[in-house]
């Protein structure tokens, strides 16, 4: 093989402008720019749950299922209401009748009387998705179905979800379930339709005690974040590292 | 190199190829990292506005009140006065339009979401005033008695 001086230099140069492409390529951002690319610094969605004020009526249940087009009787929902006994010889007793859609209205704790002399505090826990910071079911979607928005909600493309529920395993809070309809994830979004129109979620807006709240957790005016900032608010499986924006007053170590 | 390694070198290459230009048509072109980083925001960004163009059907007492202001009123000076209107009326959607008329639930169950007498101590339940299902006045409804927009015992119908 020969090459004459020309041929290398030639060749040089066309080596040094095709590697310099890929480079020209990257765009230096400025810091302000890099942040509004990670989050919109503006908005992050969050919940706040007072365990104190919810009476079990289960209007928050009927609400989502009808706003949200979850099948009115199928053994689903996005959220639901617990309900805790705790009798004296020290043990919790547990229900949800339907997820609470049709309010609490039997003593009896899934077909068991409880003597109402027995119990030593009874009160009721709402539940729905944390829209978590580390959301472990967007983790593990194969597909890239299930992601978080830039305001802090996770949502569940039903076009893209090829139902394989691993999602609905990986969930430490159990919110996911599979739609008996669309053949998809499913699971609380905050009533996204509704929070981006300047609405409040239809669970917030159903409950006559105040007991849901819905605010932006960015803003230190809001009511919402305020109290979260300003009282003892605590979160559900804080250990699992999953770090849930839905905040609850009044927690017991019972509720699981 | 011989012609037997070849072969399947070309098969592999080419079932590659054909691979990349299915993803091509197949993967929407608005896939990608729209999200805070690749782990949770790897996703097709057309889906954000499909849920935010889902219809709204609690419309709000405020929509309520638009043609029902005396309703409204009676109801915003009773002690249930937090209660939204959809709760008992179901929710408006489209109404008047579509639906014209709204199917109120009447049904003894509704009122016992909140007036079934349940054991609750540190529940604010247990500061509603509860009946027992089964003795008060079974199978009659609640509002052949009780007004549901004035509740106030004096005001029994």
């Amino acid at each position: 093989m020969k090459c004459s001086r020309r041929d290398l230099l030639t060749t040089a140069l066309k080596a040094t402008m095709a590697a310099a492409l890929p480079v020209a390529a990257f765009r230096f951002l400025s810091p302000a720019e890099v942040r509004a690319a990670v989050a919109d610094p503006a908005l992050r969605w969050g919940f706040l749950v007072d365990t104190e004020k919810c009476v079990g009526c289960g209007f928050c249940v009927k609400a989502c299922k009808l706003e949200n087009e979850v099948p009115y009787d199928a053994p689903v929902s996005r959220t639901w209401v617990e309900r805790y006994s705790v009798t004296k010889d020290g043990q919790t007793h547990i229900d949800s009748p339907m997820a609470g859609r049709d309010g609490f209205t039997d003593p009896k704790v899934r077909g068991e009387t409880i003597d109402p002399a027995e119990i030593t505090k009874a009160f009721f826990v709402p539940k729905l998705c944390n829209q978590c910071e580390n959301p472990a079911c967007v983790q593990v979607c194969p597909v890239g179905a299930t992601y978080q928005t830039k305001d802090g909600v996770v949502l569940v493309d039903r076009d893209w979800c090829i139902g394989c529920g691993y999602c609905i395993m990986a969930c430490p809070y159990g919110v996911r379930f599979f739609h008996p309809v669309y053949k998809v994830a499913e699971k609380c979004n905050f009533c996204y339709h509704r929070i981006s129109k300047g609405l409040k979620s239809a669970c917030v807006e159903a409950c006559p005690f105040g007991a849901r709240q819905i605010g932006n957790l960015k803003d230190p005016d809001d009511p919402v974040t305020r109290i979260i900032m300003s009282q003892r608010v605590a979160v559900l499986k804080d250990e699992y590292g999953t770090k849930p924006q839905v905040f609850y007053i009044g927690l017991d170590r019972n509720v699981r | 190199m011989r012609n037997h390694v070849w072969r399947p070198l070309y098969l592999v290459l080419g079932g590659i190829a054909l691979l990349l230009v299915i993803r091509y048509f197949l993967v929407p072109k608005d896939f990608g990292v729209h999200g805070i980083n690749f782990t949770y925001g790897f996703h097709r960004a057309g889906n954000i506005p499909e849920w935010q163009a889902m219809p709204v059907k609690y419309r709000g007492r405020e929509s309520c009140n638009e043609c029902h202001p005396e309703n409204v009123a009676a109801s915003a000076s009773s002690k249930h006065a937090p209660i939204q209107c959809e709760n008992c009326h179901g929710p408006a959607v489209n109404h008047p339009d579509n639906p014209a008329k709204l199917a109120i639930d009447t049904s003894r169950e509704l009122c016992l979401r909140c007036h079934a007498a349940l054991s609750t101590p540190g529940s604010q339940r247990s500061r509603i005033k509860g009946i027992a299902p089964a003795s008060h006045n079974p199978g009659i409804p609640c509002r052949d008695c009780h007004n549901p927009h004035k509740p106030d015992l004096e005001d029994m119908r």
